[in-house]
């Protein structure tokens, strides 16, 4: 992996030949993380079209860029973090578990209860697995453990199991209603079709697939027969306290579109964490090394560029040509109001100052650019002695208007005025994080 | 046999079906030959590296044979595959003496591995073998209520218990010793589900180990590791880990009945050595088989 890597680096630029090395290695890694074959290809394809013709930021090598790439991508991928548990308008609010045999639901249920119980919530589990022996007791015993009630009517049948439940709960003011199902395979028909009359008779807020980070190919089967019949609402990925690479989550993601929702990470009931899709990322592409130099790489820059900056905010040395030099910063990077936002401290300045004046969109920031430079040296240093008589030429030099001109000069001198305000206040207190802009 | 256990693996891969028959109804061995082989492979979790190999030994066996015909190819392939998992073929051999035979089954959480054992203890009595069994996890919320579970159904197996989060190599130890005094044919011993990477856990497992060869000489006679079908490439991991504790002696590869395929036993083969001892189809006490490598191959590639 990294021999490839090392080779990208001597290279100056990223041709196609060297995206295609560099993603046969991601391929591989992915593979071997257990990603579904097909979810790989797919996920490759989508991985060349944007790695090439991408730009390398001045930082990174572009071996480093491809990898940053794939793992923007992954985490785009793997969701949003959306650890929270829906619940409904009636009470209880009903959340079915469903998964194969030895996924981990029964823990993973007890869990879910305690996760519940400690946010100041009343759950009841119901032991519904009237199948594999001694599953009922196992519920119970962790429901007396954690002092979360179970209910239970023995062997008999779960659709009943699951309605008596519901009532059950009404009754005692139960707010969450957590159904342990029987581990089942997906192809088995019998037992897909109880799930689903569970489904309809109790009408589960959240339906969550448990799933164990170790399978294989094998996931994507899984998942898409049990979304196709049930509609799952999100997924559990237990045994992640082993050293899986856990690409289940990548295939079960990519084929159900389902956030996944939380993790196990032991056997105890409070080895349970909220999802982190960065994290998940990472590892399944195991490139830890890698990524860990890509960031120091962008810190190192944001660092160097920020006190650059700081320090000509300070000396209000703040040219038009810094000015210029921002912009096409911040066309790298996204809207000039998402790179403002991420500036400590000044999030909150900018709303009063209204900072809307300032935002530009790719074809403004393209005139914005010609206009800066078709200014002499001297306009850019010293704006005050841009006349009106130079506004025009300007404006002619530049293919634009006066207007437009005009708009930029006073964009400039907005800009500055709040840096100058920032830097002041900066001096006076408020200790930054990292560098002064994060670019 | 074939049939039975045809029937028993892999049961509804509809789209997969015959796709290798299909493969090989085409008239050349071109690159996309190679290509679809490789996808049949790594979608049965057979692994990157162990799918590159099985297609360079084949594309090597043809030029060098120079073989062009689909169904020699598929002769080949297929022979190529069965010898990379030959060797746990044979059943478990009873040694002459009147000690029992004793056998530890360990591995991950969830794995099957009381299912397992209550199905070895089904297909012992069957032979009419007497059984006993070692409720050995001691750890997970009911795991002796559903040996006992299992138990009641079986006429010839009694059951060695602790109780619940009691030391589980004072259990086995007291079994090995039960199982001598009351002339029992077969002792399987069940233990706690653990995670090859946790060291206490993988050192409760050794020390339950040496346990069985203090209460009796020889003994264990069968370390089975169970794996489960479904697992993907972590499986290797499982069977390295645990191996470095003690000698596994085999492989016990369940979940057969679903529609994975375990192709990970090529590799846990060859890095390890250890042989699939037997399959596990079902959660029945009949849904257990001795392993076959030329069945498995041909239900896998088929
Ligand atoms: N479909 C299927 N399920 C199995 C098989 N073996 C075990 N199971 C199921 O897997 C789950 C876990 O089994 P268990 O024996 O408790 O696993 P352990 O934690 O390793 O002891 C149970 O629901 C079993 O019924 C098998 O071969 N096929
Ligand atoms: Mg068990």
């Amino acid at each position: 992996m990294q021999a490839t890597f090392q080779k990208l680096k001597r290279k100056g630029k990223l041709g196609e030949k060297d995206v295609d090395s560099a993603l046969r290695e991601v391929r591989l890694a992915l593979l071997e993380a257990d990603v579904n074959y097909k979810v790989v290809k797919k996920f490759i394809a989508s991985l060349k079209e944007r790695a090439v013709g991408a730009e390398v930021l001045k930082s990174l090598t572009p071996g480093q860029q491809v990898i940053k790439i794939v793992h923007e991508e992954l985490v785009k991928l793997m969701g949003e973090s959306q650890s929270k548990i829906v619940a409904g308008d009636a009470h209880p609010s009903v959340i079915m578990l469903a998964g194969l045999q030895g996924s981990g639901k029964t823990t993973t249920a007890a869990k879910l209860a305690v996760h519940l119980k400690t946010k100041g919530h009343k759950p009841m589990l119901v032991a519904a697995d009237v199948y594999r022996p001694a599953a009922i007791e196992q519920l119970k015993t962790l429901g007396q453990k954690e002092g979360v009630p179970v209910f239970s009517l023995g062997k008999d049948d779960p659709v009943k199991i699951a309605q008596e439940a519901l009532k059950s709960a009404v009754r005692e003011e139960h707010d969450y209603l957590i159904l342990d199902t029987a581990g089942r395979l997906h192809i088995n028909e019998e037992l897909m079709t109880e799930l689903e009359k569970i489904k309809s008779k109790v009408n589960p807020k959240e339906i969550l697939l448990v799933v164990d980070a170790m399978t294989g190919q094998d996931a994507v089967n899984v998942a898409e027969t049990f979304h196709a019949r049930l509609e799952i609402t999100g997924v559990i990925l237990t045994k992640l306290d082993g050293d899986t690479r856990g690409g289940a989550a990548l295939s079960v993601r990519e084929v159900t579109g389902r956030p996944i929702k939380f993790i196990g990470t032991g056997e105890k009931p409070d080895a349970f964490e909220p999802f982190h899709p960065d994290r998940m990322a990472s590892r399944i592409l195991g490139m830890g090394d890698v990524l860990t130099l890509v960031e120091k790489a962008q810190t190192v820059m944001d660092e160097e560029k920020g006190r650059e900056l700081e320090k000509k905010l300070r000396s209000q040395s703040f040219t038009l040509e810094d000015f210029l030099e921002q912009l096409q910063q911040v066309k790298k990077m996204g809207s000039l109001d998402e790179l403002v936002a991420m500036v400590p401290g000044f999030n909150k300045m900018a709303g009063k100052k209204g900072l809307k004046d300032l935002s530009l969109d790719e074809k403004q920031l393209v005139h914005v650019e010609a206009i800066i430079n078709s200014m002499t040296r001297n306009e850019r240093l010293q704006p005050e002695i841009i006349n009106s008589s130079r506004r025009r030429r300007i404006a002619m030099g530049s293919g634009t208007n006066v207007q437009e001109v005009n708009k930029v000069l006073k964009q400039f001198e907005q800009m500055k005025k709040i840096f100058k305000q920032f830097g002041g206040m900066e001096k006076g207190g408020a200790k930054k994080k990292k560098g002064f802009l994060p670019f | 046999m074939l049939e039975n256990l045809k029937k028993g693996l892999f049961k509804t891969r509809a789209s997969l079906k015959n796709r290798l028959d299909m493969l090989f109804g085409k008239k050349e061995i071109d690159e996309e030959f190679y290509e679809e082989l490789e996808e049949i492979l790594l979608s049965a979790d057979v692994g990157v590296e162990t799918t590159l190999n099985i297609i360079n030994s084949l594309q090597k066996r043809l030029k060098e044979e120079k073989i062009r015909d689909l169904i020699m190819a598929k002769e080949i392939l297929k022979n190529l595959m069965v010898e990379k998992l030959r060797g746990g073929e044979q059943t478990f051999s009873f040694s002459p003496s009147d000690s029992p035979l004793v056998i530890l089954v360990l591995g991950v959480n969830g794995v099957g591995k009381t299912t397992t054992i209550a199905k070895m203890a089904y297909h012992f009595n069957q032979q009419g073998k007497k059984v006993l069994l070692a409720a050995g996890d001691t750890f997970r919320a009911a795991a002796i209520e559903q040996l006992e579970e299992w138990t009641s159904n079986l006429p010839h197996t009694g059951l060695i218990k602790h109780q619940s989060g009691g030391d589980p190599s004072a259990v086995i130890f007291d079994a090995v010793k039960a199982a001598e005094a009351r002339g029992i044919d077969v002792l399987i011993c069940d233990t706690a589900g653990r995670l090859h990477t946790k060291k206490n856990l993988v050192e409760e497992m050794s020390k339950i180990y040496r346990v069985c060869g203090k209460a009796l000489e020889g003994a264990p006679d069968e370390i089975l590791l169970v794996l489960d079908a479904t697992t993907g490439q972590n499986s290797i991991a499982q069977a390295k880990y645990f191996q470095e504790a003690m000698p596994v002696s085999g492989l016990v590869l369940t979940k057969l009945d679903g529609t994975a395929r375990g192709g990970i036993i090529f590799a846990v083969k060859e890095i390890t050595g250890i042989p699939v001892k037997l399959i596990g189809t079902g959660e029945k006490l009949e849904d257990l088989q001795p392993f076959q490598a030329e069945d498995y191959v041909e239900a896998l590639l088929y």
